[in-house]
């Protein structure tokens, strides 16, 4: 016994001094750390990084290719005066707004109308996907030649329906490159709204419709007060989703309308773009990016608390 | 039962609606696809029923395939999109395991920050990023867009895997510890084997996310030869005012074969995949 109790502070000692990496990997706290340090390092660097820097960059006067100079807020003084910047504002409004209402009651309809039995289903859920999937640019590309001036497609049906000759110009009028933007943004977007609440419908459970059915619920009634109340959660994620992207959105309108005619149709991303790489004013470009902190950034905290407590 | 009623009443009900849907959902492709073999005599002719082919070419394709880089930017872009997506995965998965299965001071900080850059949109970054790619020197490399999507797509891979995680039993890992199998182990041997459909469904995800980039292709790659697709396309079959219609549309579509052929073979994934990136 004596020889035991002896020995053993001593091997205590030992492994206070070297703890082997195969007992502190055994801690959780470590294991995960050190798991976690390259991710999280990438993310600091590529992130986390240039978004303080971007945020320098507002307060500077930086041409590209020269060094910086600190103006204070100036930049976001010129913003503030500049006429095309409000219009930007308004723009990306509308756009967001409006896309985003056409994308959820389309959505919950078609989610309604596929939520039934018939045969090929699966087939018929994928190709409604399709638009969300295929590279934004390249099906753009295909709405731009829909749209086209000379040959759209869209007038030639207009006009054999009995609309006068040529048809709309739908890039070419402010309010048409508006509504067209929107008209695109909703064709992409429906189905990730749609196929979204179609798996939250599948969850309600069939009973629920039985018992309303039992109550005297008709078809809409059993909509508004079994089906809505159970989506509302789905709902509120899948728009606030869509509606941060909307919001910031750039590609769509970069390839259609370049934000024109007379930036009818430019939002912040597409401006921010135009004076930073355009225009080549980096830091006037890092402060009208900026300018859609505020409200992306209510939308991303909501949005994350909300994620985190479901 | 199915009385003449029923068929009708079936009919508004569901393919009216269903019908609608994917005729608008089709409709710009079926328009990419024959406007891509018809001659420009067709294409530009306004006394022409527009609807269907009269005298079917591939000429356009040929064009394509020869007289531009179209080749070279489908390489790049799969190139590209599998290594930012492999990236992606192994970084999300450092990231969500802990996360998932370790207790640990700050870990609820960290999913948080996770879970927040995830929704950051590349519009607030792309102008302090290319002037950081700018100073590493890595403007017209492929480098420069496989360093950057991950940056959405790390977040993005880490969330879902996340879900997916919690859903494995932690049973087996734990039978796995008591046998004596290390930490690493355990993780290597085997969790991962059983989380192979969530690292499928975010990889799916993260290769279609990375095929319709554009905003960083756009700034980062300016010369030919290291373009991706979509910006390729914008940028060359573009000239001045003039389009290349038939062109266009040939590569709009060949463009989007990659991704619609791997979305077809992993459709359940993908859908899985949306209804967890939604899910907290």
């Amino acid at each position: 016994m004596a020889v035991v109790s002896n020995r053993l502070p001593a091997v205590g000692r030992a492994a206070h001094r070297r703890v082997p990496l195969r007992v502190l990997l055994d801690r959780e706290s470590v294991f995960s750390w050190l798991m976690m340090a390259v991710p999280l390092l990438f993310l600091a660097a590529l992130v986390g990084y240039p978004f303080v820097y971007g945020m320098l960059l507002s307060l500077q006067d930086r041409p590209v290719a020269q060094p910086g100079r600190f103006v204070g807020l100036r930049n976001f003084a010129i913003d503030f005066r500049d006429p095309i910047f409000w219009r930007v504002a308004v723009n990306t409004f509308i756009y967001t707004g409006v896309a985003t209402v056409l994308k959820m009651v389309g959505g919950l309809c078609l989610a309604v109308a596929m939520n039934q039995h018939f045969r090929m289903k699966n087939l018929v859920r994928a190709l409604l996907l399709l638009p969300f999937i295929v590279p934004t640019v390249l099906s753009t590309v295909a709405w731009m030649w829909m749209l086209d001036p000379a040959f759209s497609v869209v007038n030639r049906l207009l006009v054999a329906l009995g609309w006068p000759k040529p048809g709309p110009s739908w890039l070419g009028d402010p309010i048409l490159a508006m509504i067209s933007i929107i008209i695109i943004n909703t064709w992409r977007g429906l189905p990730f709204y749609g196929i979204t609440l179609l798996a939250g419908l599948q969850t309600v459970p069939a009973e629920l419709y039985e018992a309303a059915t039992i109550d005297g619920a008709g078809g809409w009634q059993r909509f508004r007060f079994v089906t809505l109340p159970l989506l509302r959660p789905i709902i509120l994620i899948v728009t606030l989703f869509s509606v941060i992207f909307t919001f910031a959105d750039f590609q769509l309108v970069y390839v259609l309308t370049h934000g024109g005619p007379q930036n009818a149709t430019n939002l912040f991303a597409t401006y921010a773009f135009d004076i930073a790489m355009g225009a080549g004013q980096l830091g006037l470009g890092a402060s009208i990016a900026l300018a859609m902190l505020p409200a992306l950034a209510t939308l991303i905290v909501a949005l994350t608390i909300y994620m985190r407590r479901s | 039962m199915v009385t003449g009623h029923g068929r009708l009443e079936r009919a508004v009900r569901l393919w009216l609606p269903v019908g609608f849907f994917l005729v608008l959902a089709l409709f710009p492709f079926y328009w990419m696809a024959i406007t891509s073999i018809k001659p420009n005599a067709e294409l530009y002719n306004r006394n022409v029923m527009p609807l269907v082919v009269h005298a079917p070419t591939l000429k356009h394709y040929v064009d394509l395939l020869t007289k531009t880089n179209f080749l070279v930017w489908t390489w790049n872009t799969m190139l590209i999109a599998i290594v930012a997506t492999a990236i992606s995965l192994v970084m999300g998965a450092m990231l969500a395991y802990p996360l998932a299965r370790m207790r640990f001071a700050g870990a609820g900080l960290i999913a948080m920050t996770v879970a927040a850059i995830y929704l950051v949109p590349q519009p607030l970054l792309f102008i302090p990023l290319a002037d950081v790619i700018n100073r590493l020197d890595l403007g017209n490399t492929l480098t420069s867009v496989i360093l950057t999507y991950p940056t959405m797509l790390v977040p993005f891979c880490a969330w879902l895997l996340l879900g997916y995680f919690k859903t494995v039993p932690k049973e087996l890992e734990e039978a796995a510890r008591i046998d004596g199998a290390s930490r690493v182990q355990t993780v290597l041997q085997v969790f991962l084997p059983l989380c192979m459909p969530g690292f499928i469904s975010a990889g799916i995800f993260a290769f279609t996310l990375s095929q319709n980039e554009f905003l960083y292709a756009l700034i980062f790659l300016t010369k030919t030869t290291v373009r991706t697709v979509p910006v390729g396309v914008i940028a060359e079959l573009i000239r001045g005012d003039v389009f290349y219609w038939g062109q266009l549309m040939a590569g709009a579509l060949l463009g989007s074969i990659p991704v619609a052929l791997i979305y077809s073979f992993f459709v359940e994934y993908y859908v899985a995949g949306l209804a967890g990136s939604v899910k907290g």
